[in-house]
């Protein structure tokens, strides 16, 4: 009965036992990887722990979004705020990058199928170069190609008299700079725009249920405007413009753009959001083609004999259907871009990687902490969208019938 | 009664229609264009289809406009324009305009071919010595053969060059590239030869019984590492020959030939891998499903960049003292290990393609585990995302230019560092190397991308049914 071969044979005892080694398999390569791991510092005379991210970092950081907000100085701020900065500008070029890329990649996708033999083909050769075409090269061109052709330092191109221009320093545009009582137009600006989701919600029941319809878009648009220009100008115009000066004469070290006036862009964030923008945008076009596809034609065809135009049948009747098939893979796009945001680190656009992984690293010298500390920064995004994902498909499976 | 023809009305026709030719806006290339271009904005029946057919008509012109520039811009840019040779050997001066101090035009924007021709060599193998470029040349002609001979349907012996091309061909390559001749001692790797051999007779034997009941149901397993015993060290011994080849560091590996051992080695070493990840991540025991899980997540959720920087950086901290990887080799484990977490996930959409009446019906035929899964499930996943394996590649081959940031040279690493070059310093000296390099990545990954379509075509015509 107890001979070990039939216990050979038995399912569960096998499983067990493979899972009890494989258990065992693991626990002891952590302890080499510990061990040697633990060795090797002591040899290099290097310890684990925290205590860096209180030391203040000695290196400059571009100014950058991340820059602003944590008011970041050489020698009184510490290597968290480091940490945060990277964050901040990660996920700010991500986030305009999602954005640039959805919208160029919607109208790509969507450009494609165009019955319109030039429209179609500008967009295919659009999405196949893009496409076929490393990021990494793509970023390299925008930043050493074309954006290093601009004019130098004390030149500019203009772009708006006096309130926008371009050189191989930056893109300058007005800064507002928020005033007293600019906080109520801020409050004023979103509680509009609740208002108009509601009035858009309220015309949406009353066609419902009465069949009249109701221009919400432009009610909603004109009442976002109109009420915070209103609020604006009752608060007595609280935002000032700072715009940004450009020198042609005087003394030739101090022509240019000067410093503390407007909002200077620096050429590294045009180029990494550029290059993302415009790469995942083409495969954004792919999903969005494919996904429209994927809808059956007597959908269209049976939109067209109700009267409804191919513009409305496109918004109304393939869209919200197509979306179900388009916003898992768009989601993994949206992570793709934020993790190919990493690439900036070749262009020294101050993001994670870039000043946490590269120049503190390599001043402070904790590799496994620091990189641990950059990897969950992405991990964490990426089961934020995992979770995201679930969400969404168990509520498309509630809707399907 | 009489039929309403022989009454002679006027209004009865006698004759047949004349057969008209199709009207000019169905048929023939005046048809095409109408129906392609002009229908979408000949529409002026009403006020809003005026402006909407007058905006279509404003893009269409738009477009044309900016795509036609942008094209003639780039096929003047790399042809009309572009400097083709340097006979003088002046280098940088045949690409300055007259300003610069050269002949060209004022204003002149053209390629500076010359100085892509003369970094070439470069742009290809890096530093490697140029008396040895056959041997690189060989092992790619080979690889190139092989591939082709495998994926052309009518050859023969298509199967058996697959094998080899798995087997045989790295072992090659790796010999013909580094030179082989590694410092493993002979008698040593003799020893463990004679080992492996001891192991798979004593599961010979075993299976036959003569050492008890016992032994018997390991026999298989046991043989089956003296197998792996056997041919670890055979592989060792081989390249531990000394075949007379210049033993060349992949330090001076560079430009193309990095990016295709990385995109290469890469795909393929992490092809098992991930079918194994992907059979864990299925797998009914809690344990190996959640750990393939853990596996697989942890590298989809982190850039590859980091996962070089961990490589390069944090794996000699792993390592025992006295073990140091070369540069070249840390990026290619992190390269396999990521790419296998997106195997894995390819694998397992081809595994959950498959009907659940497969494994029934293996199970029924009283197959192993692992049997079903070789003979039975594995072969149809695996044809069944071929499109998916191809796609992955596409990309880990794009996904190769980021070992320039850890300082591999591949070909983007190799291009970048000749733009530092101040005897070929122009103001078209990024351009041009970009348009070429650009030119190399699209040729490839556009090649394979239409391979994937064909074979998605393929496999989907052979699965309907």
């Amino acid at each position: 009965m107890s001979r070990p071969s039939s216990l050979i044979y038995d399912r569960q005892a096998r499983s067990l036992v493979f899972q009890v080694l494989l258990i065992l398999a693991l626990v002891f390569g952590a302890w080499w990887l510990g061990s040697n791991t633990l060795v090797n510092l002591a040899a290099q005379g290097k310890t684990l722990g925290f205590g860096f991210l209180t030391q203040t970092s000695g290196f400059q950081i571009n100014a950058t979004l991340g820059t602003w907000l944590m008011e970041y100085n050489v020698g009184s701020s510490t290597y968290l705020d480091v940490y945060v900065i990277g964050i901040i500008n990660t996920f700010l070029v991500a986030a305009l990058g999602i954005i640039g890329a959805t919208i160029l990649g919607f109208t790509m996708g969507i450009m494609r199928l165009s019955k319109n033999f030039v429209i179609r083909s500008f967009a295919t050769v659009y999405v196949e170069v893009l496409r076929n075409i490393p990021l990494l090269l793509q970023l390299f061109f925008w930043y050493f190609a074309v954006l290093r052709s601009l004019p130098n330092r004390r030149g500019q191109i203009e772009i708006f008299e006096g309130a926008a221009g371009i050189n191989i320093t930056g893109l300058y545009l007005p800064a507002p700079l928020p005033q007293d009582g600019a906080g109520i137009v801020g409050v004023a600006f979103i509680v509009f725009v609740i208002a108009a989701f509601w009035i858009g919600s309220w015309a949406k029941k009353r066609q419902y249920e009465t069949g009249q319809r109701f221009p919400a878009f432009w009610a909603g648009v004109a009442i976002i405007f109109f009420g915070t220009a209103l609020v604006y100008f009752v608060m007595g115009q609280p935002i000032d413009w700072s715009f940004p000066v450009f020198k042609d004469t005087g003394p030739l070290l101090r022509r240019g753009f000067q410093i503390g006036n407007g909002m200077a862009i620096i050429p590294e964030f045009i180029a990494v959001w550029l290059a993302l923008t415009l790469y995942t945008a083409a495969f954004i076009a792919e999903i969005v083609r494919a996904g429209i596809l994927a809808i059956a034609k007597g959908q269209t065809e049976a939109s067209y004999s109700l009267g409804i135009r191919p513009g409305t049948t496109l918004r109304l009747v393939i869209i919200p259907q197509a979306l179900r098939v388009i916003i898992p893979p768009l989601t993994s796009q949206y992570l793709n871009l934020t993790k190919n945001s990493s690439l900036a680190v070749a262009i020294a656009y101050p993001e994670l990687v870039s000043i946490f992984a590269g120049t503190a690293l390599n001043q402070v010298g904790k590799e496994i902490e620091m990189i641990g500390m950059m990897m969950i920064v992405y991990l964490t995004f990426s089961l934020l969208t995992a979770a995201f994902m679930n969400w969404f498909n168990a509520r498309v499976k509630l809707v399907e019938r | 009664m009489a039929n309403a023809r022989d009454k002679n009305y006027e209004f009865v026709r006698r004759e047949d229609a004349p057969i008209l030719p199709p009207p000019a806006t169905e048929a023939g290339i005046t048809g095409w264009l109408w129906q392609n271009i002009f229908v979408s904005m000949a529409d002026y029946t009403s006020i809003g289809a005026g402006i909407r057919s007058l905006l279509m008509a404003i893009l269409s012109a738009l477009i044309l406009y900016f795509g036609g520039t942008q094209i003639y811009a780039l096929i003047d840019f790399t042809i009309f324009s572009a400097v083709f040779s340097d006979p003088e050997g002046i280098k940088r001066e045949a690409c300055w305009t007259v300003d610069q101090g050269g002949v060209l035009p004022s204003g002149w924007h053209g390629a500076c071919w010359p100085f892509v021709v003369a970094k070439q060599k470069f742009l290809l193998y890096g530093a490697y010595p140029a008396e040895d470029l056959w041997r690189v040349n060989l092992t790619g002609l080979v690889g190139l053969v092989g591939m082709v001979w495998v994926m052309i349907e009518q050859l023969p012996y298509r199967r058996e060059v697959g094998a080899a091309m798995l087997s045989l061909y790295p072992l090659m390559a790796f010999i013909l590239l580094t030179g082989g001749n590694s410092d493993a001692e002979f008698s040593n790797i003799g020893i463990w030869l004679v080992i492996g051999l001891a192991i798979i007779s004593a599961g010979r034997l075993g299976k036959r019984g003569f050492l008890g009941p016992t032994f018997a149901e390991f026999a298989t397993l046991i043989g089956f590492t003296g197998w792996v015993f056997l041919i670890f060290n055979a592989v060792r011994g081989v390249a531990a020959v000394d075949f007379g080849l210049e033993p060349i560091d992949t330090r001076d590996w560079g430009g193309l030939l990095i990016t295709l051992v990385v995109a290469i080695t890469g795909i393929v070493a992490s092809l098992p891998l991930g079918i194994i990840l992907a059979l864990g991540r299925r797998s009914e025991m809690p344990v190996a499903r959640l750990l393939s899980t853990i596996f697989i997540e942890f590298w989809r959720g982190i850039p590859l960049i980091t996962v070089l920087f961990m490589a390069s950086v944090m794996l000699p901290l792993f390592m025992p003292e006295g073990v140091n990887f070369d540069n070249l080799l840390r990026a290619l484990i992190g390269v396999m290990l990521f790419s296998a977490a997106y195997m894995a996930e390819v694998i397992r959409g081809g595994l959950q393609a498959i009907d659940k009446g497969q494994y029934e019906g293996a199970q029924a035929m009283g197959l192993s585990y692992w049997q079903t899964m070789r003979l039975v499930i594995l072969p149809q996943a695996l044809t069944h995302v071929i499109p998916g394996i191809v796609n992955t590649f596409i990309g880990l081959f794009k996904d190769t230019t980021l070992v320039s940031i850890v300082g591999i040279f591949d070909l983007l690493g190799a291009a970048q560092s000749t733009i530092a070059d101040p005897s070929w310093s122009s103001h078209v000296q990024a351009l041009s190397v970009y348009v070429y390099v650009a030119l190399l990545f699209f040729v490839f990954c556009f090649g394979m991308s239409r391979y994937s379509i064909y074979m998605e075509n393929k496999l989907s015509k052979s699965r309907s049914h």
